[in-house]
C-alpha cells in the first residue's frame, strides 16, 4: 500500500498571514495533514493563507481535490488563499482545473506575503 | 507540524499524466452520440459551480487482481458499464489525458447530451472535469488502491457543485438520488465485470459546503438540459417525426357523430 509522504509545516511569518510549507506528494491520502495544517494557520487573526509548494514533489488530482476543500473552508472564514514556490507544470495544472481563478498565484514569498502583485498562472 | 514519513523518494515524473491547459474544448462528430453542449465550452470546476459542494464516494472491495488491472479493465470498457438509456463516446485513443469524451445521459425521460475532459489519467486512476451546462462544476475520480488484506478496492470519487441553480433545484427534488444510483449500478457492473459475483458498493457522502455561490447563476446559460430539449425539438429528425403525425391524422377519417 503507498505510504503517503507528505510535510506541512505552517508559520506565522507576518500578522494575519499563515504560510504552510509543503513538501513530498500531495495526494487525497493527505487530507488529515491538510486538515490539520489548516487548523493551525487559521488563526482568528488570520486573514491570509500562503502555500509554499516549493519542496512539492507530485500532486495528482485528489491532491488538487484537497486543496478545493481547503480553500472553501478558508473562504468561510473570509480567508484569502495564495501560492507560490510552484514549478510550470504545476501552474499550468492550476490554469486547467481554473484553480488559478481562487488561488492567487506569486513568484515568491515577499510577494505572496504582501499579496501582490498578482501572478496568474498562465 | 504535522511531518508524516517524508522521505528522500526521487520527484515522479506525472507531466505526461495531466492534460494541457485549454480555453476551450474542440471536439468534432462522433458516431452514437449527438455531440452537443461542448464544443467551444471552457471547463467548469468545483470553484466555478452554483450550488453546495458535495464530495461522494462510492466504492467496492474485494477484487483480486491489481489495481493496475482494474482500472486497465475500466478506462477500456468504461461506458459498458453505465446504466442502460446512458451512452458514452470516447476517442479512439481511449481515456486518455485531455481526450474529450462526448455523453448522452437520460435524465428524467429526456436526453442530455454534454462531455467531459480527461484531466488525468494513470496506472491507478482518471480523472474527467465537466464542461460548462454540465449538471454540475466538478470532477470525477476513478482509482483502485491495494487494501490492507491484499484484495484490491476501487472507488468513484465526485467532488461538485450543481452548475446552476435549475440544476441545484432538480439534485434537491431527486436528481441526487438519481446520481448515486447511477454510480452504485454503474460500480456493481463493473465489480461483476471483474470478477465479483455479489458486490455491494458502499456509498459515503459530506456536504463540505453548504453555501451557494450565488454569484454563479449566470451559468444558466450554458444549462445543457435546457439547450437538448431545444435540440431535440428542433432537430431534423423531430421536425419530420412531427410533419409525419400530422399527416397520419389528416388521413385519418373524422370520426362520425
Amino acid at each position: 500500500m503507498n505510504t503517503p509522504t507528505v510535510g506541512m509545516d505552517v508559520r506565522h511569518p507576518a500578522e494575519g498571514v499563515a504560510v504552510v510549507d509543503i513538501t513530498g506528494e500531495v495526494t487525497s491520502a493527505c487530507e488529515a495533514q491538510l486538515t490539520h495544517a489548516y487548523e493551525q494557520a487559521s488563526t482568528p487573526g488570520t486573514q491570509s493563507i500562503v502555500l509554499n509548494f516549493s519542496g512539492l514533489e507530485y500532486m495528482n488530482s485528489g491532491g488538487i481535490g484537497m486543496l478545493v476543500i481547503m480553500l472553501v473552508r478558508a473562504n468561510r472564514q473570509h480567508q484569502q488563499v495564495r501560492a507560490y514556490g510552484l514549478s510550470e507544470h504545476y501552474r499550468q495544472i492550476l490554469a486547467l482545473t481554473r484553480l488559478d481563478e481562487a488561488i492567487a498565484v506569486h513568484c515568491d514569498e515577499a510577494s505572496a506575503i504582501a499579496g501582490e502583485p498578482l501572478e496568474r498562472a498562465r | 507540524m504535522s511531518r508524516e514519513e517524508v522521505t528522500s523518494a526521487p520527484k515522479r515524473d506525472d507531466v505526461q499524466n495531466w492534460a494541457r491547459p485549454v480555453e476551450e474544448l474542440k471536439v468534432e462528430y462522433r458516431p452514437g452520440v449527438r455531440g452537443t453542449n461542448v464544443d467551444g465550452r471552457r471547463l467548469n470546476g468545483a470553484v466555478q459551480g452554483f450550488g453546495k459542494l458535495w464530495q461522494k464516494t462510492y466504492s467496492f472491495a474485494g477484487l483480486t487482481i491489481t489495481p493496475e488491472e482494474a482500472i486497465a479493465e475500466w478506462k477500456a470498457h468504461f461506458g459498458e458499464f453505465w446504466p442502460t438509456g446512458n451512452k458514452f463516446a470516447g476517442s479512439l485513443t481511449g481515456i486518455q489525458p485531455g481526450e474529450i469524451a462526448l455523453l448522452d445521459l437520460s435524465i428524467g425521460g429526456t436526453k442530455l447530451s454534454t462531455g467531459v475532459l480527461v484531466v488525468y489519467a494513470d496506472d491507478r486512476s482518471f480523472t474527467f472535469m465537466t464542461p460548462q451546462g454540465h449538471m454540475f462544476g466538478g470532477w470525477i475520480t476513478f482509482s483502485a488502491e491495494p487494501a490492507r488484506d491484499g484484495s484490491t478496492t476501487v472507488q468513484a470519487q465526485v467532488l461538485m457543485r450543481a452548475s446552476d441553480p435549475i440544476y441545484e433545484v432538480g439534485l434537491a427534488l431527486g436528481g441526487h438520488r438519481r446520481e448515486d444510483a447511477f454510480w452504485s449500478e454503474t460500480l456493481t457492473a463493473l465489480a461483476r465485470h471483474l470478477g465479483l459475483e455479489s458486490p455491494t458498493v458502499d456509498q459515503h457522502v459530506v456536504c463540505v459546503d453548504s453555501h451557494r455561490q450565488w454569484g454563479r447563476w449566470r451559468n444558466l446559460w450554458h444549462n445543457a438540459a435546457i439547450r437538448s430539449a431545444w435540440q431535440t425539438a428542433a432537430s431534423p429528425f423531430s421536425l419530420s417525426r412531427l410533419s409525419r403525425s400530422r399527416n397520419r391524422q389528416l388521413s385519418q377519417p373524422t370520426p362520425q357523430r
